[in-house]
């Protein structure tokens, strides 16, 4: 007899964890299915880590709802977490007489959107604040809340904080039907069958996939791609905040902006895709993103591009999220989180747990005491474990041969290079493994295997 | 803080070598850093002849001379496993070792940091993200320091000699490369290479052939190139990304040291733009043999000896 779940959350992506960890806190009995072998290994795999304010968000919009919620719970918890937060600010800078003039409008809107601190800058002061920007600049909208977090490491700690609470996270597992009737949810994977009360669609790039398992979908997923090109740890001086260009109607446009491992990137972009997953990038526009940043920076005609990637947003017809119950099936969708869906995910659990409340079933009003689950510091501004020795075995990121073994064990253990590669960073840096993929790799096969 | 008369950073044949021949000239406060668990550089897996000549020690092969090396500067100081994280400003250095970091001081410091092939991403290769695409240096690891056969019929890409390089190494494992291709219309290692390739390996030599992106789902699974405005695919399960050598430049490549493209910029006494600091080897932006670096270490070696005495 298979257990039965308050909880199956379709989704091992950012938003699917951070509503796992919400429901496991609250004591409810959860799993959560995904079908790649390993977590964040969709749309989460891509995004540009940063952490908004909401200050061009769409009034009103439940996507600004949910962020304001996220980044506040983000704020609170990630001590305890052990994640990092670099408070770079951000500038939308214009670089046209038309952009000049319409950053007053993006100042109200932020005010609108409750963003008190923002400000127009000169390009006097712009150039005091970013003195290696372009003459080109005009002026500028400051928004000093915009910060830089780490994309792998937040959600790995919701991963770890609702195992902690008692959650099942399965890997490898794709659902393949899903069947309701009076008694709840029974959930058809690759390797067998989970019974639930209620299910959490949470499919992201597949979103429209497994909510047609369970009703005609009312969203169709329509991946948008975005590539970055990223820099080496030298550019990162050259830019102190983020820089924002004036976005337009399609999208928010390309952003440089520096990460929390101590690297400028520049991305995304914003193209139409049939791609669901491993997105590709293209030559071509690597080259006019790399021209683009040199363009902004010209500072960066002389440093090393060391990493190139893609993502996927899953987009859909709908300019907001899409987050609803269905109370007569006992399911409650989330879908079309876009590039907002870190600062959001949070947020969106909280919103998810409220929908379940409601429709659902008591959550209790007191949540039992919180078991807290930091995480390992991979933030190039904070205290590495390099720092206090250890073997280095990854020359360019300083990884250090104890981050590999403790990446290859515990309930959330890499399966394979790519994850000790996501979890430690090594390989990930300027030489791209030149000097130390075989070393990895033996270190991965002892740790697995019993042999190097 | 520890200090010394001199702190080689690097312990290739450049770095061992004007350690060594300080010795002969009688500077003995010398310390190696390497941050390798073993010194010798890249000769260490480079399986094959060639490495040049350095004091009639005659014809070596890469792991032979690398472990010679270690043999005549086995009463030097070599500190294994020890990485230079950075410059102080004051000209000290800050260096990581097993029981964490000190930082060392030093009346001249000399930077034989070395070179390594530049990467797919620094290249802008589009295409997916998937395993199964590596530089000749990894290749070589796998196969003669870890006896692996990562591919068994990979795609080469460059036509420098490191690219011939790389295609014996696959030989050696038994792997068959489909083809070698080169965006260039001149093959840069000698003709005899090439011909080589075709004649004694039955390997192709594409010309003039663009690389548009790497295809696959979870490994290599293809390669697309265009030559003569015409595109195609050559199915392959590896991309050996050769050559476009680069300076190891991380420690001086936030203007501590003034540079011309990757490569700080000396003297002909070797000296940088820091006057107790010293570069020799290919770190200085040019790939010689083994044997040239060692014999520019001689001449650096002897110029800071005498700054010494």
């Amino acid at each position: 007899m298979e257990r039965k779940f308050d909880i199956a959350i379709i989704g091992g992506g950012l938003v699917g964890l951070a509503i796992l960890r919400r429901f496991a806190m609250a004591g409810l009995s959860c799993v959560l299915l995904e079908k790649g072998v390993d977590i964040l290994s969709g749309a989460s795999k891509g995004n540009s880590a940063l952490l908004h304010t909401g200050f061009d968000a769409p009034p009103k919009s439940l996507e600004l709802q949910c962020m304001l919620a996220g980044r506040a719970e983000y704020l609170d918890i990630r001590q305890k977490l052990n994640l990092p937060l670099l408070e770079t600010g951000a500038v939308v800078v214009a670089w046209t007489e038309a952009e000049l003039a319409a950053l007053p409008a993006i100042l109200a809107k932020a005010q609108r959107n409750g963003i008190s601190d923002a400000t127009l800058l000169s390009a006097i002061a712009l150039k005091v604040r970013e003195p290696h920007l372009s003459k080109a600049a005009l002026g500028a909208v400051l928004v000093p809340g915009e910060h830089v977090i780490d994309p792998w490491s937040a959600p790995l700690a919701y991963a770890t904080q609702a195992l902690a609470h008692g959650a099942t996270i399965l890997r490898n597992t794709e659902v393949t039907a899903a069947k309701h009737d009076t008694k709840g949810w029974t959930l058809t994977h690759t390797g067998g069958e989970v019974s639930a009360h209620v299910v959490v669609n949470a499919a992201g790039l597949y979103g429209d996939k497994i909510e047609a398992l369970a009703r005609p979908s009312s969203f169709t997923i329509a991946p948008r791609k975005g590539q970055f090109v990223v820099f080496d740890k030298p550019a990162a001086k050259f830019a102190r905040s983020i820089i924002l260009p004036v976005p337009n109607e399609r999208t928010k446009g390309v952003v440089l902006f520096r990460t929390i491992f101590g690297n400028l990137a520049i991305g995304p972009t914003a193209e139409e895709t049939e791609e669901r997953e491993n997105p590709s990038t293209d030559t071509a526009i690597l080259e006019r993103l790399k021209a683009r940043a040199i363009e902004m920076v010209p500072a960066l005609a002389d440093v090393d591009v060391t990493a190139i990637y893609a993502g996927l947003r899953p987009a859909t017809e709908h300019k907001d999220y899409v987050i609803e119950a269905a109370e007569d099936l006992n399911w409650i969708t989330v879908a079309g989180i876009r590039s907002t869906g870190l600062t959001a995910a949070l947020g969106i659990a909280q919103h998810v747990a409220k929908l379940y409340a409601k429709n659902f079933g008591k959550l209790p009003k007191k949540l039992p005491e919180p078991t807290w689950t930091p995480v390992p510091n991979l933030a190039e501004h904070s205290i590495r474990p390099y720092m206090k020795g250890g073997e280095i075995i990854c020359h360019c990121e300083w990884v250090t041969k104890g981050e590999i073994a403790d990446a290859c064990s515990g309930a959330l253990a890499a399966t394979d290079i790519s994850g000790v590669k996501r979890r430690t960073r090594a390989m990930m840096g300027r030489c791209q493994g030149f000097y130390c993929r075989a070393q990895v790799e033996a270190l991965f096969n002892e740790v697995n295997h019993g042999k190097p | 803080m520890e200090s010394h008369d001199v702190v080689v950073i690097g312990g290739g044949p450049a770095g061992l070598a004007t350690a060594m021949v300080l010795r002969e000239h009688g500077i003995s406060d010398v310390v190696v850093l390497e941050r390798e668990p073993e010194a010798g550089g890249i000769p260490r897996h480079c399986g094959h002849q060639g490495f040049g000549f350095f004091k009639r020690w005659g014809l070596l092969n890469g792991p032979a001379l690398a472990k010679k090396l270690r043999t005549q500067t086995g009463s030097i100081d070599v500190r294994t496993n020890t990485t230079v994280l950075e410059f102080s400003l004051h000209g000290s250095l800050r260096v990581h070792g097993a029981s964490g970091i000190v930082e060392m001081g030093a009346k001249k410091i000399v930077l034989a940091t070395g070179t390594r092939e530049s990467s797919r991403a620094a290249r802008l290769i589009g295409g997916n993200r998937i395993a199964g695409i590596i530089n000749t240096g990894m290749l070589q690891q796998q196969v003669y320091l870890h006896h692996a056969k990562p591919f068994l019929k990979p795609v080469i890409i460059g036509s420098e000699w490191v690219s011939f390089s790389a295609l014996m190494t696959c030989r050696h494992a038994g792997m068959k490369p489909v083809a070698l291709v080169s965006e260039q219309e001149k093959i840069d290692a000698p003709f005899y290479f090439a011909a080589g390739a075709r004649l004694i390996f039955g390997v192709p030599v594409l010309r003039r052939a663009e690389v548009i992106a790497i295809h696959g789902t979870a490994q290599v699974e293809a390669i697309e190139i265009e030559m003569k405005g015409q595109r195609r695919m050559i199915e392959c399960d590896g991309v050996i990304v050769s050559g476009k050598f680069r300076s190891e430049h991380a420690l001086y490549s936030n203007g501590f040291l003034a540079r011309d493209g990757h490569a700080p910029v000396v003297t002909e006494a070797f000296r940088t733009s820091k006057p107790n600091i010293f570069a020799v080897g290919n770190v200085l932006g040019r790939l010689e043999t083994a044997g040239t670096c060692m014999m520019e270490a001689r001449k650096l070696a002897m110029i800071v000896a005498g700054e010494l005495k």
